[in-house]
């Protein structure tokens, strides 16, 4: 019973304990605002690569791409685990704006609104043709004429808040100049029959959240994609197919299953004829298409894991030097506990339910206090960008919308866990080098 | 003499200190017995080894040579588990400093040994017997106004009378002292004093340390070290 009413005692009644407890609350304070911001922008732009992919993809790593998609699509679309198979067409153009005469390099994507709308996430960023997708290409104001959907950033700028600036569609043209090429990877002749340059005109913008997707890609209908980049004719190709999966089914599974079909396709079609683009073809999923842009910020995040580390590891020290400050003034104590007869491990436990004491009391502090602040944290922001123009990014270069706030609870279970953790290891070694002093040590009139 | 008529018996104590790079021996042998029911004042100058052989007596400290035996068991030969065991039922010990826990009251301060002798559970069935044994004791020590008080809010008589109601709360075999009015003025050290005569008449048996002739000669047998050895 000692045990518990010295340990709050020591805890609630010494002015050094609450100096202690500060430096832990301040640093889980810190450390849950700063893993939630980064978690949440890691998940946030984890979720917007996952939306933009789907869920799987079979792509080719040739811009010639492959055959006999068609057949393939029959065959997914007879399967009872996949939700929405859409084909694409991936390459790169130059795109002319004639009005200016300006000209750019861009990545084109040719894509079938309605079933890539439902293999991924590009229906919901579309502006003008959310609710009616098949009308993406189709310009409002002359939906005879060849539409683009124009990554968001190439066309509508933002203002200092990051809100973009729309208004109503206008007829604007654009000349987009691709580089077909043949089933065997050469640039296709003039004159072969294939078209290499297009005028297309605005018909929308497309909003994925990625700030390379957003500021340099074209959509294009899948046809007229073909066409441009001379995957039409006689031997129709494809770059890459874009799959969902029904609910439940997980990314992995699904991936194995696509994987095993295309391999008995595959099989089946060996003998056909440029069959061999087949060999260029992989089964990845979302993580794995997009893995060099999530590396870098998952990289990031680890990076800033390992600096809390260090934080984590200065705080664990901090927390000794305090505990060791704590036991050497409180040795006295221990000499009189050992001279009434308190065993060395009932010392250990009463100085460890200290630290614990003051670990959960302190993370429970600096949690709370943690989740205040971000469940304002937005709020304080714009205060602060109102009244002193401050923002932590600039909203009109990065494409961050709002400061992630959602506390996950794996990550605050983890920040309270070390907190406790450093706590205690902080107290337990200072407290175990002075039980193993001889009573009559501490209890020496110099110790007073 | 047979063991049974000694409450505790040291024979031939050697203890010497570290000083830099030489040894320091403080104890050369001493051989020390104390009989049930004896009050003996152990004296000496300052630095002959007084508080260091009550120390050793009360299992504080280990000699380097030598045995020490209570109730004709060797203490050296105690585990951890049965020395702290004869540390809180058999010994009380009281310091010249007091050394009472600043953060219990009075009470808790009292009645700490016998919450460190039971367990959690142990500690309910025994705390109401326990608590009405402190507040006995602080009373008959002239302390039941102070109970709440923290060691701080005392004086120095009213502390050291809170140390030896602690040191008595377990019911020890033994009482043993260290200079228990060495911080004290004349009057009050000479309260503490009848305190230890009133507990010895109870049959208590009391070993106290003092540097003071005038104190000890309210022992019933004094013991004088000299030179790391018993005199006489």
């Amino acid at each position: 019973m000692y045990k518990f009413i010295l340990a709050f005692r020591y805890l609630f009644k010494r002015r050094i304990s609450y100096l202690a407890s500060l430096a832990v609350a301040l640093c889980v304070f810190i450390v849950v605002i700063v893993m939630t911001v980064m978690t949440g922008l890691v998940d946030d732009y984890k979720q917007k690569n996952h939306k933009f992919t789907g869920d799987c993809v079979l792509t080719s790593d040739s811009l010639v791409g492959f055959g006999y998609y068609e057949d393939f699509l029959k065959i997914l679309d007879k399967q009872d685990f996949i939700y929405a198979a859409s084909p694409v067409i991936k390459s790169y153009a130059i795109i002319t704006y004639p009005d200016s005469g300006r000209s750019r390099g861009l990545e084109i994507m040719g894509v079938e609104p309605a079933s890539f709308s439902k293999a991924t996430g590009f229906g919901q960023g579309l502006y003008y043709n959310k609710n009616d997708v098949t009308q993406a290409f189709s310009p409002s104001y002359n939906t005879k004429l060849d539409g683009c959907v124009l990554g968001i950033d190439i066309w509508i700028s933002r203002d200092s808040r990051g809100k973009y600036q729309y208004s109503d569609p206008y007829k604007a043209a654009f000349v987009i100049s691709s580089f077909p090429l043949t089933v065997k990877g050469a640039l296709a002749r003039a004159g072969a029959g294939e078209e290499k340059t297009g005028t297309f005109y605005y018909s929308d913008v497309s909003h994925s959240g990625l700030a390379r997707v957003d500021g340099g890609m074209i959509y294009l209908a899948f046809d007229k994609a073909q066409q441009l980049c001379g995957m039409a004719g006689d031997f129709k190709r494809v770059n890459s197919i874009h799959i969902k999966f029904k609910e439940g089914l997980k990314v992995t599974e699904g991936c194995e299953k696509v994987a095993d079909i295309w391999a008995n396709y595959v099989a089946e079609n060996k003998q056909q004829k440029h069959a061999n683009l087949f060999d260029y073809v992989k089964i990845q999923s979302w993580k794995e298409n997009r893995r060099s842009f999530i590396a870098a910020m998952e990289k990031e995040q680890k990076m800033m894991a390992m600096m809390f580390l260090f934080v984590g590891l200065t705080t664990v020290f901090v927390v000794f030097a305090v505990f060791y400050l704590i036991v050497n003034r409180k040795s006295k104590d221990i000499g009189i506990l050992k001279s009434i007869g308190v065993s060395n491990f009932s010392i250990i436990y009463m100085y460890s339910l200290f630290a614990f004491l003051m670990g959960l009391m302190s993370s429970a502090i600096g949690s709370l206090a943690g989740w205040g602040v971000l469940l304002r944290m937005n709020d304080i922001e714009n205060w602060l960008f109102v009244h002193f123009g401050f923002q932590l990014w600039d909203r009109s270069i990065y494409a961050i919308g709002d400061i992630p706030s959602k506390l996950e609870f794996n990550v605050l279970v983890t920040i309270v866990f070390s907190a406790i953790l450093a706590c205690m290891a902080g107290a337990f070694f200072p407290t175990f080098r002075a039980v193993r002093l001889r009573p009559i040590e501490t209890l020496q009139v110099s110790q007073l | 003499m047979s063991e049974d008529k000694y409450l505790l018996e040291a024979k031939e104590i050697v203890k010497s200190y570290p000083l830099g790079v030489s040894k320091v021996e403080v104890l050369k042998g001493v051989d020390f017995s104390v009989a049930p029911g004896e009050f003996v004042a152990i004296t000496g100058a300052s630095g002959s080894g007084k508080s260091t052989l009550l120390h050793i007596l009360g299992a504080l400290d280990k000699p380097d040579q030598g045995l020490v035996n209570f109730q004709g068991k060797d203490i050296a030969k105690l585990s951890n588990g049965q020395m702290n065991k004869f540390r809180n039922h058999k010994i009380g010990f009281v310091f010249q400093f007091y050394h009472l826990l600043d953060e219990l009251n009075v009470a808790e301060n009292v009645y700490l040994p016998a919450m460190a002798s039971s367990s959690l559970p142990g500690w309910f069935k025994i705390r109401g017997k326990a608590k009405k044994r402190a507040h006995q004791m602080l009373e008959k020590f002239g302390l039941s106004h102070r109970v709440k008080h923290k060691p701080y809010q005392l004086s120095g008589g009213e502390r050291q009378r809170v140390a030896i109601a602690r040191a008595l709360m377990n019911e020890p075999v033994l009482l043993l002292a260290d200079e228990p009015t060495g911080n004290l003025d004349s009057e009050t050290g000479n309260g503490i004093l009848k305190v230890f005569e009133e507990l010895n008449k109870a049959g208590q048996t009391i070993i106290m340390v003092t540097h003071d002739d005038r104190i000890a000669q309210r022992a019933s047998r004094i013991v004088v070290l000299a030179d790391g050895k018993v005199e006489g």
